[in-house]
């Protein structure tokens, strides 16, 4: 069977899952995630030529809320499952070369 | 430097926050500078299990801001997540839309110095969530603010169709004012509500070939005078490295700059276009939305004259000045308090300096918008029509708006009360100009036969008969008499 994930894209994958993967782990996975493409892959098999792309399973469309306020978390219970905590902020390694803001 | 023809191209990206009470996808009231971490919810934080469900008010007014700025609307619109690890995105994914943005292709008309408007087209305007604040450092750890984890945030792009600071500039404004006549967003910039990020490079002309410079990104900027000052930095960077190493764009070398106010400078983050990966797919969690007609019809009941519209009528229409015009129509509140105004007959010219000159100053002071002055349109219409009838001067106008301004009232008795009803009778006015003229022999001859000092005699005599009227004669039936009894 060739290798449809070779390792390159394994590491790949995991750096941007900011995974931490042993050379081990890297030929365990190339070999799992090829077997599970290449399974996937029997979907090919169907003609879907006349066949709208679905943008979602559910045949539901527009559930919408009214702008309604709702009682938030208290400062404590939103902090209470952080790893880490500074006064009311939750406390996080710095990220270098910040790109927040979207 | 000084003879490389050269042209300036800027495309520019917006987020806009939208004015709802709540967060895009769950109940949490938007606050600004509340305490950290105290307007969260399982939604917002991204706790596993939790499920988002769309703000309607938010997608109408993403609806409402792209029909402003002339965008075909989609009639079938999907919510797509967006990965990067950054911690002030909880969820370790961004929700936004990616291939069926709600809106594309429109265009806004942007105010030019010339007193013209310019077309500047729109590529796309999509809908989103913000992320929360990273707000200090603590050493090699960052505090992290979720307050503002999913506020709504509207990113509108433009194409690459201004050439100046000064039109970035100018469309930066008028996106302003447009949100702000909408009422979908404050646009308080200090509040961080609007951020812009320019996309600058140079097409130079050499030897009669042309030659584009490597595209910059300034990063977030948040105030107007940040994204001039910094497309006009970039445009003296870029033309010195390609005078001084003939760089050109290429694949890859689109570079990202921050803005530096203190140095007042582009500062360079990142130099290669990192290959981007941000792995889109459909938001399983959120089901799409259809537009139907009946409902953007609805929405589109819900469009108000535009601000750029309202002021190029008042000044074609009204005569204004493009300067008076624009300040009329800064704000809607004071747009339509002067045009309901002259519609009920009153001049415009008479209305804006009463407006401008004293209303906005009242206002201002007050804190509240003209409109919300303790004048009816009637009352300033009449009182308009009376400076113009010569019933009242027009300092007294000034006096009776701010009398009103601060007490109601109607314009006519409040002149009557106050003295302030200009005499017209001709024979009273008459008997006054005798007077003056026989007390004041010497300025009578200069009036008459002096041409060095006429015209001074002549301004001597003026104000000796308004002195005796008490200010109350009206100066236009003044002036006639002296002149038809001074024969000048
Ligand atoms: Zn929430």
């Amino acid at each position: 069977m060739t290798t449809k994930i070779d390792e390159a894209q394994v590491r790949r994958v995991a750096l941007l899952g900011r995974l931490e993967l042993s050379d081990e782990e890297v030929a365990q996975f190339s070999g799992q995630l090829s077997d599970i493409v290449t399974y996937i892959e029997k979907l090919n098999e169907l003609d879907t030529d006349n066949v709208e792309p679905l943008a979602h399973c559910l045949p539901v469309h527009n559930v919408l809320r009214e702008d309604v306020p709702k009682p938030s978390l208290t400062n404590d219970q939103a902090l209470a499952n952080a790893p880490a905590r500074e006064n009311e902020y939750f406390k996080m390694p710095k990220v270098l070369g910040d790109n927040s803001g979207a | 430097m000084a003879d490389l023809d050269y042209k300036v191209i800027v495309g520019l990206e917006i987020h806009v926050h939208l004015a709802t009470k709540t967060k895009i996808f769950c109940g949490c009231e938007l606050a600004y500078g509340d305490t950290a971490n105290t307007h969260v919810c399982p939604v917002c934080l991204g706790m596993p299990g939790s499920l988002p469900v769309m703000n309607k008010t938010a997608l109408e007014y993403s609806i409402l801001t792209g029909l402003a700025l002339n965008c075909e609307i989609a009639k079938f619109t999907k919510w797509d997540r967006k990965s990067y690890y950054y911690p002030d995105l909880p969820k370790n994914y961004q929700i936004s839309q990616y291939d069926l943005p709600f809106s594309e292709h429109g265009y806004i008309e942007i105010p030019l110095e010339s007193g013209e408007t310019k077309k500047i087209r729109i590529l796309r305007a999509h809908l989103e969530e913000d992320a929360g604040k990273n707000t200090h450092t603590l050493g090699n750890f960052s505090a992290i603010d979720l307050n503002r984890a999913g506020t709504p945030l509207l990113e509108i792009v433009t194409e690459p169709d201004m050439n100046s600071a000064e039109e970035v500039g100018a469309l930066a404004r008028e996106l302003q004012r447009i949100v702000r006549y909408l009422g979908v967003s404050e646009g308080d910039m200090q509040k961080g509500h609007m951020r812009f990020e320019p996309n600058i490079n140079l097409h130079i002309t050499k030897n009669g070939e042309v030659f584009k410079t490597p595209i910059s990104e300034v990063k977030n900027l948040n105030s107007f005078r940040a994204v001039e000052r910094s497309v006009a930095y970039e445009v003296r960077r870029q033309l010195a490295a390609f005078e001084e190493t003939g760089v050109t764009m290429q694949m890859g070398n689109k570079a990202t700059y921050g803005w530096d106010d203190d140095k007042q400078m582009t500062v360079l983050q990142r130099e290669k276009e990192e290959a981007h990966d941000y792995r889109y797919f459909p938001d399983p969690d959120l089901v799409p939305v259809d537009i139907d007609d009946a409902w953007l019809g609805e929405i589109k009941g819900r469009l108000c004259e535009l601000p750029i519209q309202m002021q190029v009528r008042f000044a074609k229409e009204y005569g204004l000045s493009d300067y008076d015009a624009g300040v009329l129509t800064a704000d809607r509140a004071t747009a339509e308090f002067f045009d309901g105004t002259v519609k009920l007959g009153a001049d415009a010219k008479r209305v804006c300096n009463l407006l401008t000159q004293t209303g906005l100053k009242l206002a201002n002071e007050k804190g509240v918008s003209v409109d919300q002055l303790r004048i009816s349109m009637e009352n300033l219409a009449k009182l308009a029509k009376m400076a113009d009838g010569g019933d009242v001067s027009a300092s007294a106008a000034t006096t009776i708006f701010e009398e009103m301004a601060e007490n109601g009232g109607d314009p006519a008795q409040i002149a009557e009360a106050k003295n302030l009803v200009q005499k017209s009778d001709a024979g009273e006015i008459e008997a006054l100009v005798d007077a003056v003229l026989a007390e004041n022999a010497k300025a009578v001859e200069d009036a008459k036969n002096n041409p060095k000092k006429g015209k001074k005699a002549m301004g001597f005599l003026m104000g000796q008969v308004m002195q005796k009227s008490k200010g109350q004669a009206n100066p236009k039936i003044v002036s006639q008499l002296l002149n038809q009894k001074l024969n000048v």
